[in-house]
C-alpha cells in the first residue's frame, strides 16, 4: 500500500512539475510575443522618423512642429496628440497620400500620389506620426 | 432661325467670351492682399523682400550691406558697359546716355512680338553690333545688368502693358504663377501668398510684391551674382519640376507679370540675399 501511495505521489509530482513547466513556458511564449511586437513597432517608428526628417523624403519638419525638433517650420499644424486626432489609421495614411482631396488649396505635397514616398515608407511614416 | 433666337445666341456668345486679364486690377488686389496680411508694414518696404517682415534677418542683412557682396559685380559691369564694341559703338548707342533704364524692363516689343527683358535687350544690342551673345544667368551679363540696376536705383518700376498681345503675354505669366507644378505640387502663390512669412525650417517665405525690385542678386547659397531667371530655375528645381530655359518665352512672360506686380515700387538692386 505504501509503495502504491509513493508511486502515486511520484506521478502526481511529475504531473505537477510538467504542468508547471508547461504553464511557465506558455507564459514565457506570450511574453516573448508581446516583446517582439513592441520591438517591431519600435523599429517601424524609428524607420518612420527617418523618413519624416529626411530632406529628400518627407522633409516634414519643413512645415510641421514636433516637440523637441530643431528649427521646425510652421506652415502646417504642429503634430501632437496624433492618436487622438487621427483614431483611424487609414484616414491618416490617405491624408498623407493625397491631402488635396480633403483640402484642394493645401500646399502639402501629395506624398503617395506623386510617388515622393513608397507604400512601405508611407506606412512607417504613419506609425511614427501616430506615436507623436 | 427667328431674329429673337439670333439675338439670344448673340447675347450668349458675348457672355461666354473670354474675360481679358486686367493687370492693373490684379496689381491693386495684390497690394490689398499684403496690406491686410501685414497691416503695420508700409508696402514700399517690400522692396526689401523678406527683410521687410523679419527684424532679426533684417539686422544681419543691413550689416552685410556695409560691404555689399555685389559691389565687385557693379564695378566689373561698369567697365564692361563702357568698353566699346569692335565696330566702335557701345551700349550707350542702344540704351542712351543714362544706363539707368532697368525700370522700363521687361517691356513688350510689338515688332518682335514678345517680352524683352533687360538681359535680352543687352544681348540684342551686342548682336546688332556684331558681338556674340553672353550666357544669360551669371557672369558678364549679370555684371552688366548689375551696373545698370545700380544706375537705376531710386527709379520707380514703370512696366507698360498696352496692346492685346502684351496683355496676353502678361496673362500667360500670371497663369504660370498660379499653376502647381513639380513632384511637390507647389505653385508660386502657395508659398509667396497663401503661406507668406511662414517658416520653412529656418527660412521665411517672401512676399510677391517687391520680388522684382532688387535684381540681380548676390545669393549666399550661390556665392555669385545672378539674374532673376536663375532664381526661377532654382525655384522650379526646388519643387522638383524640370526648369525652363533661361529667357524662354515662359520665363520672360513670368518676369513680365511678376515685375508688373511691383509696378510703381522703387528699384534698389542689385541686392544681397541669403
Amino acid at each position: 500500500m505504501l509503495r502504491v501511495t509513493e508511486s502515486v505521489n511520484k506521478v502526481l509530482l511529475a504531473v505537477c512539475v510538467a504542468a508547471g513547466l508547461l504553464l511557465a513556458s506558455g507564459l514565457a511564449t506570450a511574453q516573448n510575443a508581446d516583446n517582439s511586437v513592441d520591438a517591431e513597432l519600435a523599429e517601424r517608428i524609428k524607420a518612420g522618423r527617418a523618413v519624416f526628417e529626411n530632406r529628400r523624403k518627407g522633409n516634414c519638419l519643413s512645415c510641421h512642429l514636433v516637440i523637441g525638433s530643431e528649427l521646425p517650420g510652421n506652415a502646417g499644424p504642429p503634430l501632437i496628440g496624433m492618436q487622438a486626432r487621427w483614431p483611424d489609421r487609414k484616414a491618416l495614411k490617405a491624408q498623407v497620400y493625397d491631402p488635396t482631396i480633403a483640402n484642394p488649396n493645401t500646399i502639402m505635397p501629395p506624398y503617395g500620389l506623386h510617388r515622393i514616398l513608397t507604400e512601405e515608407e508611407l506606412d512607417v511614416l504613419v506609425d511614427y506620426v501616430l506615436s507623436l | 432661325m427667328k431674329w429673337t433666337n439670333l439675338i439670344a445666341l448673340l447675347l450668349t456668345s458675348m457672355m461666354v467670351a473670354p474675360v481679358q486679364a486686367d493687370p492693373e486690377a490684379d496689381r491693386l488686389a495684390l497690394r490689398d492682399f499684403y496690406q491686410q496680411k501685414f497691416p503695420d508694414i508700409d508696402l514700399a518696404e517690400f522692396q526689401n523682400g523678406v527683410y521687410a517682415i523679419d527684424a532679426k534677418m533684417r539686422e544681419q542683412w543691413v550689416e552685410m550691406e556695409d560691404f555689399p557682396p555685389y559691389e565687385i559685380a557693379i564695378d566689373e559691369g561698369e567697365a564692361l558697359y563702357n568698353t566699346p564694341f569692335a565696330n566702335g559703338k557701345s551700349y550707350a548707342d542702344c540704351f542712351g546716355d543714362d544706363p539707368g533704364v532697368k525700370h522700363n524692363y521687361p517691356l513688350f516689343d510689338q515688332a518682335r512680338g514678345g517680352v524683352v527683358t533687360l538681359e535680352v535687350a543687352i544681348n540684342n544690342c551686342r548682336k546688332e553690333n556684331g558681338e556674340e551673345a553672353l550666357p544669360w544667368l551669371v557672369g558678364e551679363l549679370a555684371e552688366i545688368s548689375s551696373y545698370m540696376a545700380y544706375q537705376s536705383r531710386g527709379k520707380s518700376i514703370d512696366i507698360k502693358i498696352e496692346s492685346p498681345e502684351a496683355v496676353a503675354a502678361y496673362a500667360e505669366g500670371q497663369q504660370f504663377y498660379y499653376t502647381r507644378r513639380g513632384q511637390l505640387n507647389f505653385d508660386c502663390s502657395g508659398c509667396h501668398q497663401q503661406q507668406v512669412g511662414q517658416n520653412l525650417r529656418a527660412e521665411r517665405t517672401s512676399p510677391t510684391l517687391g520680388h522684382a525690385t532688387h535684381w540681380p542678386v548676390y545669393r549666399g547659397r550661390w556665392q555669385f551674382v545672378g539674374n532673376i531667371q536663375k532664381r526661377f530655375q532654382e525655384c522650379n528645381i526646388q519643387v522638383r519640376a524640370v526648369p525652363f530655359k533661361a529667357q524662354s518665352e515662359t520665363y520672360r512672360n513670368l518676369e513680365y507679370f511678376l515685375t508688373y506686380m511691383s509696378n510703381g515700387m522703387e528699384l534698389n538692386g542689385p541686392g544681397s540675399r541669403r
